[in-house]
């Protein structure tokens, strides 16, 4: 019970500087608008490529990325937040005043979902008023945004780990690279089968593939590589949950 | 005349050896630009399939982004380094020198050209090593390097002068995203005549960093293309005059607080 009001209370006190902080909220909601808007109308011709098949048009094509992108970021934007509550030395304070001290990370995980919300109903009120597709049913639509939940909560156990393991907002290129580089070498323009030398390879092992994948399977009505996309997605939640509670550790020894 | 000469220099060289001490003013525009230059003309390979596409080879067409990307973060860069000598009072010392304005501008801009220039080098040579051949030859490259200096110049001055309305270094790092919308709606990743989106296209076509874009590009691809020459240096050119004058103005306006 007190893990969960200290989670409450953290969460609270992120969002509430969130929606009040319109230096912080405008990017986190204008940016997926954005990269939706370049890839989505830039791109679009790509489409017409020997070999591209995505039925269900390059807007919903592209959607499936820049949801698991905002989903992503939102989760790493949600690290800077505790990032700089360790540079103000607000952190410290809370680790002394909290009883149950994985409430701490909770909380921010809870912060950083709801974060992802508001951005993903914006960017989904955007895609639906340009008239984009969705072939899936009701079960697919709950399997699309499950997916994404749990891209959020990764990201934000991995940016949480990396916080509270360096405590300075100089980690900001630290929690991002990785995550930046892991979308990016996923199939973002194309279907995997028309990536062409190392970078099909290297998006063949990436997990974030499978996810990508499943998600564009999810839009179109047509699911694919479901288990192998929770599956990975599962697994890599399960290690940054344990890299996040062992960096909570590290914090808690640097007093 | 040689007195601001003098000034010019001193003033640049301050600006070139605080460049070149902080790595991460190097790294950052070097290695990000070559990142996504891999990432998209690897993703973007099928683009070339595309009947009308101008290039059979997507790095040859992606590899104008490159110059441009590098030249936007120089503008952070040059309005970083201002921004921190007016909050650290330097500007305000200095102001009581003899110092000229112009010798201030044009000072400051020296570490950002260094730095455009070696990321001119470093582009070229990547591509170079990576299979492109540059239709414009030798020539072009010359002519590369100078639109590119100028180029550099312009965004330069656009940091130069958002440094001196803002006076934050903090206020510049959040122009970013915004001089990024401007790269990504653009004609960055795909011709203009082959965008299927009309309002894309027309918002491309609006955006003078399409035509910044299409004249390095043109030097790569196409050989020597006059009108896209002709658009590249012109925009460039009326940007930096814009910038610069601008900048002059804020000065005086920021000194005479």
């Amino acid at each position: 019970m007190r893990t969960v009001s200290i989670a409450r209370g953290v969460a609270w006190r992120m969002l509430n500087r969130f929606f009040t902080n319109m230096s912080l909220l405008i990017p986190s909601l204008v940016f997926p608008l954005f990269f939706f808007t370049a890839f989505a109308g830039g791109l679009a011709g790509i489409q017409h490529a020997p070999g591209f098949h995505f039925p269900t048009g390059y807007t919903a094509f592209q959607f499936s990325f820049v949801l698991l992108q905002s989903a992503a970021f939102a989760g790493v934007f949600t690290g800077f937040g505790i990032a700089r509550d360790f540079e103000s030395g607000f952190a410290r304070r809370l680790m002394l005043a909290a009883s149950h001290r994985s409430g701490i990370v909770l909380g921010y995980a809870v912060a950083g979902l709801v974060r992802w919300i508001a951005t993903v109903s914006l960017l989904t009120a955007v895609a639906l008023v340009v008239h984009m597709r969705v072939d899936g049913d009701g079960v697919d639509v709950v399997g699309l945004y499950t997916l994404g939940v749990l891209v959020n909560f990764t990201a934000t156990l991995w940016a949480t780990g990396v916080a509270m393991r360096l405590r300075t907002m100089q980690a900001g290129p630290i929690m991002q690279l990785p995550v930046f580089l892991v979308l990016f070498f996923a199939p973002v323009y194309v279907p995997l089968a028309l990536l062409q030398g190392w970078i099909h390879t290297v998006a063949l092992v990436n997990p974030m593939t499978r996810v990508l994948e499943a998600e564009r399977g999810f839009i179109s009505g047509a699911p694919t590589e479901v288990l192998a996309a929770f599956g990975a997605i599962l697994a890599l939640g399960s290690l940054f949950t344990v890299w996040a509670i062992r960096g909570l550790r590290r914090a808690e020894a640097a007093g | 005349m040689t007195d601001t000469a003098d000034q010019v220099y001193l003033l640049a060289r301050r600006s070139v050896v605080r460049t070149m001490r902080q790595p991460a003013n190097i790294i950052g525009p070097l290695i990000f630009p070559l990142f996504l230059l891999a990432v998209n003309s690897a993703g973007l390979r099928a683009e070339t399939h595309l009947p009308g596409f101008p290039s059979p080879s997507i790095l040859a067409f992606i590899l104008a982004v490159p110059f441009i990307q590098g030249a936007l973060f120089a503008t952070m860069n040059t309005g970083t380094d201002l921004a921190r000598d007016i909050q650290t009072g330097f500007l305000s010392r200095l102001s009581l020198t003899p110092m000229r304005g112009v010798a201030l501008l044009l000072g400051q801009l020296g570490g950002t050209i260094t730095l455009g220039l070696l990321q001119a080098f470093v582009y070229v040579a990547v591509g170079t090593i990576a299979g492109v051949r540059f239709k414009s030859g030798v020539a072009g490259l010359l002519v590369l390097l100078l639109f590119y200096t100028l180029v550099v110049l312009a965004f330069g001055a656009v940091g130069l002068f958002a440094a001196l309305r803002t006076g934050s270094g903090e206020a510049i790092q959040s122009l970013f995203p915004a001089f990024f919308v401007f790269l990504f709606i653009s004609s960055m990743a795909i011709p203009r005549n082959l965008m299927a989106v009309t309002w894309f296209r027309d918002a491309a076509t609006l955006n003078p960093v399409s035509y910044l874009i299409e004249g390095v590009r043109s030097l790569i691809i196409v050989g020597w293309d006059g009108e896209a020459l002709a658009l590249g240096f012109g925009i460039a050119a009326a940007v930096a005059a814009i910038a610069i004058s601008a900048s002059a103005w804020a000065l005086q306006q920021r000194l005479a607080r």
